[in-house]
């Protein structure tokens, strides 16, 4: 640190800062000259403190002098250009009751990934995260899993149109839909190992889109996001299929709000029709036989969300609570093919509607810096399912599956969390399920910005 | 039906036009930057604020209500060197005003204009919580508060030059004031030159090289990492060991270890307003300071 160093340094920042320098009159060069008079004063102050400091710190050999690290040229570093990337490494060790194998929802159709996964330990997904601007119209972002069973998947990569005007977003490619609040999270964002039991049975976990969205927020000081989608709908409940056009829609909306500095929430309505075709499952039928179904038809999925955060003058550090909670509702209309495991080989079709619905509850109270504690109740409730010609062969009994789960965490930065959870699963009549699970979730690189 | 959607659409295009004469929104993120913004631009400018000062500015959620004000400002002031990393970034994704994104007009980031310190050798997070441009709590060295002034004057200029003359002559009277203040501050702060201090949060390095204050260690063991008890054990035998005056923490930090340490090693437990609304007797810029150096001086008795 010199003078003469940091003197044109000073003029640079100082005429850098005036922008119409050419349009400079008399009073306004005066006024340059009286900022870089000043700036000069302020630089010759610093240095002079700066030195102070050094003799200081010489002195003493306590206090280092501040670090100053060169700055390499952009020309040396083609690299700088690379993308924003970060890691997510998570992993469980999981004590179950009943064998993961055999895990079902008693009275849904199944589909997507769901379960609570394998006994013992386990690695679980590994996230990949690469995001950067493409250039001043786009910007891009990838997020690709690696499971433990040698396989990458991609779990996002799409693309957003930054420069769009009044208030609108669009994105494309293959993203999370926006539905409800959950869905939109990655996995390693949840408060709890596991989907809710109502994103299990009506969104086999959570709502995918291979497609596109345009989301809108509205120009006042109160929060209203209005999405509409439409996409390849090939997740479940949908499948997939060949054909032009959109096989899944999606229309969301979501308000949300500050109370004072010390809540915050937000709550939204959001709905779902995927087209699916030969969607299958087996289901035991009355003659006690595991039977092969078939669905063909519409199905339309409502959610209503909401999550309220409190902490104490806004500052979470120390103690804050959570309360989240969605109803999420299904309507199935269309043709239903039943096969009773082959038996004389013969299907029959039939009229279907069916009409379900589920919600859960969860609370998570962060009681000490770093350590949290949360609960949450699951609950569906079979509804109402009409065979039509099929219901001599297939009828459902009241059973309403449930589940209540327990977690403590620990996060000592915003970068690590292990969490132990116990959930008492009752997801099949007379057969409860007691599960026990350690987590690990680590995220490493880049720091990420996250969603409310 | 048709009239109905009519006067519902005519409804709604009030409820959502801007008001005739608008004035220059501005979305501060935290306090200082805001009550800046209100000293340059005066009634040309509607300023609101991200966080108050109660709130650690390093973990802000990106809640909907900010989201909504960053899709309606003209310009987004900011400090910039990753403080705000947790949640800016997702609140500009969000907000779907191109306007405000980094590298626009609209995107001010204060520490691109004030010389950084303790910029790491090391990027590393077993470290702690350390930003790759350097300690980001430039707001507590006045004179930095002078040069985002310049800055942020000529920006306001830019964004909406109907009243650039407007906003510099407002930026030359606030020098001027500003500059007189500095001088007093330093002057009152004068007896406060080599005192041994230590901090709750590495939070003031740029007060402590404007005022000649030494660090002596810090409560938590690493940036961003909550205090531990032996590393408090440790910190008490410095304390001890070392002729220290008082032990610091911003008005937004757990009171708990300063007062523990304050109480073993027999020194003042002193907490500084750190931005402006952190104590009641900082009201506004030149009150923080006032308030600072008079804190500062109660904590050297």
């Amino acid at each position: 640190m010199n003078r003469t160093l940091l003197a044109p340094f000073a003029l640079a920042l100082a005429l850098g800062a005036i922008p119409h320098a050419r349009a400079a009159n008399d009073t306004e060069l005066a006024a340059i000259r009286e900022q870089i008079r000043s700036l000069r004063q302020a630089y010759e102050a610093r240095i002079e403190a700066l030195e102070q400091r050094l003799k200081a710190a010489e002195a003493t050999a306590s206090q280092p002098a501040p670090q100053v690290a060169a700055r390499p040229s952009p020309a040396a570093r083609p690299n700088l250009f690379n993308p924003a990337i970060s890691l997510v490494l998570q992993g469980n060790y999981a004590n179950l009751r009943r064998d993961p194998e055999k895990y079902a929802i008693h009275g849904f159709a199944q589909g997507g990934e769901i379960g609570p996964g394998k006994r013992g330990f386990n690695l679980a997904e590994s996230e990949i995260a690469m995001s950067a601007s493409v250039d001043d119209k786009f910007a891009g972002n990838l997020i690709a899993s690696l499971t433990s069973d040698e396989k990458v998947s991609v779990e996002e990569a799409y693309g957003i149109y930054t420069a769009a005007p009044a208030g609108l977003v669009p994105k494309f490619g293959r993203f999370f839909s926006g539905i409800g609040y959950l869905n939109e999270l990655h996995p390693h964002a949840w408060d709890f190992h596991g989907a809710p039991l109502a994103y299990e049975a009506f969104l086999g976990g959570k709502y995918v889109q291979d497609g596109v969205q345009m989301k809108w927020i509205a120009p006042i000081d109160q929060f209203i996001e209005i999405g509409a989608e439409a996409g390849s709908g090939e997740g479940f409940p949908g499948t997939a299929r060949s054909g032009n056009g959109a096989a899944s829609a999606a229309l969301f909306a979501h308000v949300g709000g500050d109370v004072g500095d010390s809540h915050s929430w937000r709550a939204g309505l959001s709905w779902l029709r995927a087209r699916p075709q030969d969607r299958q499952w087996t289901q035991a039928d009355l003659a006690g036989n595991d039977a092969l179904l078939s669905f063909g038809g519409t199905s339309d999925v409502s959610i209503a969300d909401f999550v309220w955060k409190w902490a104490p003058r806004g500052n979470a550090r120390a103690t804050s609570f959570k309360l989240q909670g969605e109803y999420v509702r299904r309507r199935e209309r269309g043709d239903l093919a039943y096969d009773a495991n082959g038996a004389l080989g013969l299907a029959r079709t039939g009229v279907y509607e069916s009409t379900q619905s589920g919600w859960y509850l969860q609370g998570v109270w962060q009681f000490m810096p770093t350590w949290r504690a949360g609960l949450r109740h699951d609950r569906l409730s079979t509804g109402t399912v009409d065979y039509g010609d099929n219901a001599a062969s297939l009828a459902l009994d009241g059973f309403s599956p449930k589940r209540t789960s327990f977690m403590v965490d620990w996060t000592p930065s915003e970068f690590s969390r292990v969490r132990a959870q116990y959930s008492r699963s009752e997801t099949l009549p007379g057969l409860p399920d007691n599960q026990f699970f350690v987590q690990y979730i680590l995220t490493l690189g880049a720091h990420g910005a996250h969603r409310y | 039906m048709t009239t109905r959607v009519l006067r519902l659409a005519a409804l709604l295009a009030l409820a959502f036009a801007p008001p005739a004469i608008a004035a220059l929104n501005i979305l501060a993120t935290v306090p200082e930057w805001g009550a800046l913004a209100a000293e340059l631009g005066g009634d040309k400018v509607t300023v609101s604020v991200a966080t108050t000062a109660m709130q650690d500015p390093h973990h802000v959620e990106a809640r909907p209500s900010l989201i909504a004000r960053a899709r309606g400002a003209d310009l987004v002031l900011a400090t910039g060197a990753e403080l705000e990393a947790g949640w800016l970034p997702m609140v500009l994704q969000q907000a779907g005003n191109a306007k405000v994104r980094e590298g626009q007009p609209g995107h001010f980031e204060a520490a691109a204009f004030v010389p950084m310190l303790e910029k790491p050798a090391r990027l590393d997070r077993a470290e702690g919580d350390v930003h790759a441009s350097g300690n980001p709590h430039i707001q507590t060295d006045p004179r930095n508060i002078g040069r985002v002034a310049t800055a942020l004057a000529a920006r306001l200029a830019e964004v909406d030059p109907a009243n650039a003359a407007y906003y510099r002559s407002r930026q030359a009277r606030f020098a001027d004031r500003w500059s007189a203040a500095v001088a007093r501050w330093e002057k009152e702060a004068a007896p406060l030159r080599g005192a041994l201090v230590i901090v709750h949060h590495k939070a003031f390095p740029y007060l402590f090289g404007w005022l000649g204050i030494r660090e002596a260690g810090t409560l938590e063991p690493r940036p961003g990492v909550e205090p531990t008890t032996s590393h408090l054990t440790r910190v008490l035998a410095t304390a001890k060991a070392q002729p220290v005056k008082m032990v610091i923490r911003a008005a937004y930090q757990d009171d708990r270890a300063s007062q523990w340490l304050a109480e073993r090693a027999k020194v003042n437990a002193v907490a500084l307003p750190f931005t402006v609304g952190g104590t009641p007797g900082a009201g506004d810029l030149f009150g923080l300071y006032d308030d600072t150096v008079r804190r500062l001086l109660q904590g050297l008795q």
